[in-house]
């Protein structure tokens, strides 16, 4: 028997034998619902790939995208420069590469910040229920109600350019959704005799959300952050067309397409090129987005 | 009985958005204040003398605590005062409602463009799920609201503008035409219809068309998804059996019963389209250099122009607030279930 | 074959194709029915509902229908153009489903709902459409016509709902009428009240009656006749009276789950399933 046979064994066993072989075989058995969706899988595809050339990009890149060669300004998709160049000479195809980096952390970044804040919010307002509650939704829903790309340039405004403080502002404004989300869950097993067991055990509150509550939320979660990611990134993309972003030279692929604005008309590839890679990976997380909204949670959407 | 119940639930809606708004300006006033830029300095100059300072200080009220400061704040707002704007030396306000009729004008034809062409779209894609036409319908969708519209926008002018000449090209009119027609509605198709200037009309026209198109192709897009979302729920439905029971034709059975279901349904995500276009116009504004309040907001940023910026978030958030205050009261006015 | 058949149906199939393979709800269901009340009784997924459903051309996508007969009053169902089908549907044959609450469309009156169904098969002015409405109401022993007519949906109890159900199906006077589990939503009160009402108007217009339900005493005392079906297919087919005397196992399993009131029975026995049932020729013809 090859391991690939006992592994894949193991994991479709009748009963597993421990706990870690039963969250194993969760997983197994969502992926297989997984792959037989072929637009989710382009997703992940995608996803898989951006994720790959950040990682590969200093091996993949002919330069560092940030080096001026002004002999080569604005030369069209050739065989030498695959995208072109931009206007300080750059090869563009180089930039965008370096500029999957950036996308990468203000994937990462906002999802640290929204994650625990969104979770923490909801889980206390539905486990608490009573006037906390109260306050805490109205909180909540005073950034949902706010224009998402509009207070995030006041807050710049105030904080000032750049790229961290753009990531700080998108995150203040994309909280919300996850707190709504976290305290329905919550609102849900409240009640439920497992969390009353655990009160009998004298576990502390604090105890029973972040070991008992929060693992439950944790799927939604994860959907709601996928699909509300390709916003995130349409946002901090537009932030950076307004110069609110990641400054120059950062190859943050918003600021691109605003710097190669003016080059639109006869260098079309400029500002054109950046902006696909921008839709790629938006495409990208939509799909996948809901290929596992499909798998965790198939009730909602159809 | 059913009256009473109305009005109670009328009053909860609209104390509701009260609330949220007021934790809104909450919010502003909170930015406003961590502001770098003293605002003394903003209005006196850097060269005025300590007591001039002491004095605009004392008028701005800064010495009391931060508590009354907001209580001052929130007076001015209902006064309708935002301050007054650095670069223009104007109202904040009255610079609002000069620049947000352009706005409004884009955001309306572009949701009107979702409404018109999404919602067919969205049905058509429901009715023949799996099959072609939901493929195409999907596709579109998808790219839709994936691609960055000040992008799309700018691939549109490249397109549309720059290589056929079918539209014209950034700002609201041709410079040619700038100033002739009288601002009534500030509306400009409404203006120059109704003083006759037709030409001003066609050219104002033909300077909307790309940008509503952009912003409705985004409005189109969430549109659609969300309508075949509801549709495809409705069809599965039992009453939808009941009504092809009785022998009525599918047309009946798709639009007069699965749609109507639906209808309610899309008063909400109307709402939030129209909503979100209005933001969406900040960048979409930009692009085509259309002089509306994401303009003015975006200007007065690059400016340092801070009242303007809050004022301008004030306003557009008040709207935000009030167009979903607006989708939920008639929400609950259509569908019977909550009357 | 008796000429006054309405329905002939002979040897019925629905499959449907399923990523995990071929389901067959109904494998060669065969009978014939008249002016008379057939019940057919079965567990969930022996495919009785998808009976009903077939006869109508209402299976659901990805079901195939097949079967060597399916004729209503002459006309054949089976390969009827959709227009046939649908004037057939109200008018020919109707069909009552479980639960008001999900089978009535909630954005639109009781009224609306029940002239629309007269409407599409006679064209008469609106007054006159009402006041058939009001007639049918009445009819279904509801009390306030006119009140209930202006009502929506989520404003009337369950046994009103199932009573306008059966008034929407009855009011364009078709011959046959399904009914799919009519009273396993309503509370047994209530579905005494409903079976009477149904009774009667089917008396009265001499109607033919599917009655399709997984309660078989309900059946052996409302219906003339009895059909049980298990896993796609009829394993019996017998009169109401002659249910004690039942030849196939399947079914003497289920009369022996009935408790009796008479006592004699220390525990209720327990049915037993055999899978040769599903191989052998059931008792169809």
């Amino acid at each position: 028997m090859t391991t690939e046979a006992t592994l894949r064994g193991w994991l479709l066993a009748e009963i597993p034998q421990s706990k870690l072989q039963a969250r194993c075989q969760r997983v197994f058995i969502g992926w297989l619902d997984f792959k037989r969706n072929p637009i989710a899988m382009i997703g992940l595809l995608i996803i898989v790939g951006l994720v790959a050339i950040a990682t590969l990009a200093p091996w993949i890149t002919t330069s560092n995208g940030l080096e001026l060669h002004l002999a080569d300004r604005l030369k069209p998709p050739g065989s030498e420069h695959w995208f072109g160049t931009d206007e300080l000479g750059r090869d563009i195809l180089d930039r965008i590469i370096w500029g999957s980096r950036i996308t990468l952390y203000i994937v990462a970044l906002v999802s640290i910040i929204v994650v625990p804040i969104g979770l923490l919010i909801g889980t206390v307002a539905g486990y608490m229920g009573g006037w906390v509650d109260t306050v805490l939704m109205r909180l909540t829903d005073i950034f949902l109600a706010f224009p998402r790309l509009i207070l995030a340039m006041a807050l710049v405004a105030v904080l000032g350019r750049g790229l961290e403080n753009a990531v700080l502002a998108i995150a203040l404004t994309t909280w919300s959704p996850f707190a709504r989300i976290a305290r329905a869950e919550a609102l849900t097993i409240r009640n439920s005799e497992f969390i009353l067991a655990a009160q009998m055990q004298g576990i502390s509150t604090v105890g029973i959300l972040v070991r008992h509550v929060t693992p439950l939320c944790m799927s939604s979660v994860t959907v709601r952050l996928t699909l509300d990611m390709a916003g995130i990134i349409l946002t901090a993309a537009g932030l950076g067309f307004l110069g609110l972003g990641a400054q120059p030279p950062t190859p943050e692929w918003g600021a691109m397409i605003s710097l190669g604005r003016q080059y639109l008309i006869d260098q079309w590839w400029v500002p054109t090129i950046p902006g696909i890679a921008i839709l790629v990976v938006s495409l990208g997380f939509n799909l996948l987005g809901d290929g596992l909204r499909d798998v965790l949670d198939p009730k909602s959407g159809n | 009985m059913a009256l009473q119940s109305n009005l109670t639930s009328i009053l909860g809606v609209v104390t509701s958005l009260l609330l949220t708004f007021i934790g809104l300006t909450a919010i502003t006033f909170v930015i406003g204040r961590m502001m770098p830029a003293d605002p003394v300095l903003a209005i006196v100059g850097d060269r005025a003398s300590q007591e001039v300072y002491d004095q605009v200080y004392l008028q701005l009220g800064l010495d009391k605590p931060v508590y009354i400061q907001y209580l001052r704040y929130l007076e001015q707002l209902v006064e309708g005062d935002l301050g007054t704007s650095i670069m223009t030396a104007q109202p904040v306000l009255d610079d609002i409602i000069r620049f947000f009729p352009a706005t409004l004008e884009l955001a309306t034809v572009a949701t009107l463009l979702g409404i018109f062409v999404g919602i067919p779209m969205g049905v058509l894609a429901a009715v023949h799920q799996g099959r072609w036409p939901d493929h195409i319908v999907r596709v579109i969708s998808l790219i839709g609201y994936s691609a960055p519209i000040f992008w799309l926008g700018m691939v549109g002018l490249l397109v549309f503008y720059a290589n056929l000449g079918w539209v014209a090209g950034p700002g609201r009119l041709d410079v040619y035409y700038d100033g002739i027609v009288e601002p009534v509605t500030g509306v400009l198709m409404i203006d120059a219809a109704m003083s006759g200037e037709w030409d001003i009309f066609y050219n104002a026209l033909s300077h909307l068309v790309l940008p509503a198109t952009i912003l409705g192709t985004f409005a189109l897009a969430y549109i659609a998804r969300m309508t075949r979302s509801f549709m495809l729920d409705q069809l599965s439905q039992e009453y939808i059996l009941t009504a092809r029971v009785k022998g009525m034709p599918e047309r009946k059975v798709i639009w007069g019963h699965a749609f109507r279901n639906v209808l309610v349904q899309l008063i909400t995500i109307i709402g939030l389209t129209y909503a979100s276009l209005l933001e969406g116009s900040v960048l979409t504004e930009t692009v085509f250099s259309w002089p509306g309040i994401g303009q003015y907001i975006t200007n007065s940023l690059f400016n340092n122009d801070m009242n303007a910026v809050l004022g301008g978030t004030i306003v557009v958030g008040a709207c935000f607030v009030g167009i979903n205050m607006l989708s939920d009261l008639l929400y609950r006015l259509v569908d019977p279930r909550i009357r | 074959m008796t000429d006054s058949a309405l329905l002939r149906v002979e040897d019925l199939h629905v499959t449907y194709n399923t990523p995990t393979g071929l389901v067959r709800a109904v494998s060669g269901v065969s009978f014939e029915l008249g002016r008379e009340k057939l019940g057919i009784v079965g567990e969930s997924g022996s495919g009785k509902s998808q009976t009903g459903r077939a006869i109508l051309g209402l299976t659901a996508t990805g079901g195939t229908v097949s079967a060597s007969r399916l004729e209503f009053k002459g006309t054949n169902l089976l390969n009827a153009s959709e227009r046939t089908m649908r004037q057939i549907r109200g008018r020919g044959i109707s069909m009552i489903m479980q639960d008001p609450k999900y089978s009535l469309n909630p954005v639109m009156t009781v009224g609306y709902q029940i002239e629309e169904a007269l409407l599409v098969h006679n064209r008469t002015s609106k007054r006159v459409a009402r006041e058939r409405t009001y007639e049918m109401l009445r009819a279904v022993k509801i009390r306030e016509p006119e009140r209930v007519y202006r009502a929506y949906p989520h404003e009337v109890s369950g046994g009103m709902g199932q009573r306008i159900m059966i008034a929407m199906m009855m009011i364009p006077e078709p011959d046959i009428i399904i009914a799919d589990e009519p009273t396993s939503a309503l509370d047994v009160t209530v579905q005494l009240q409903v079976l009477a009402v149904l009774d009667d108007m089917i008396s009265e217009r001499g109607m033919g009656l599917i009655f399709i339900s997984h309660d078989l005493n309900l059946i052996a005392s409302f219906c003339d006749r009895i059909l049980i079906m298990y896993d796609g297919r009829v394993v019996e087919e017998c009169t109401a009276a002659e249910l004690d005397r039942a030849q196939h196992p399947y079914t003497q399993g289920l009369v022996n789950c009935l408790p009796r009131l008479d006592g004699g029975q220390d525990e209720l026995p327990v049915l037993k399933r055999d899978p040769s049932w599903l191989t052998t020729p059931g008792a169809t013809r």
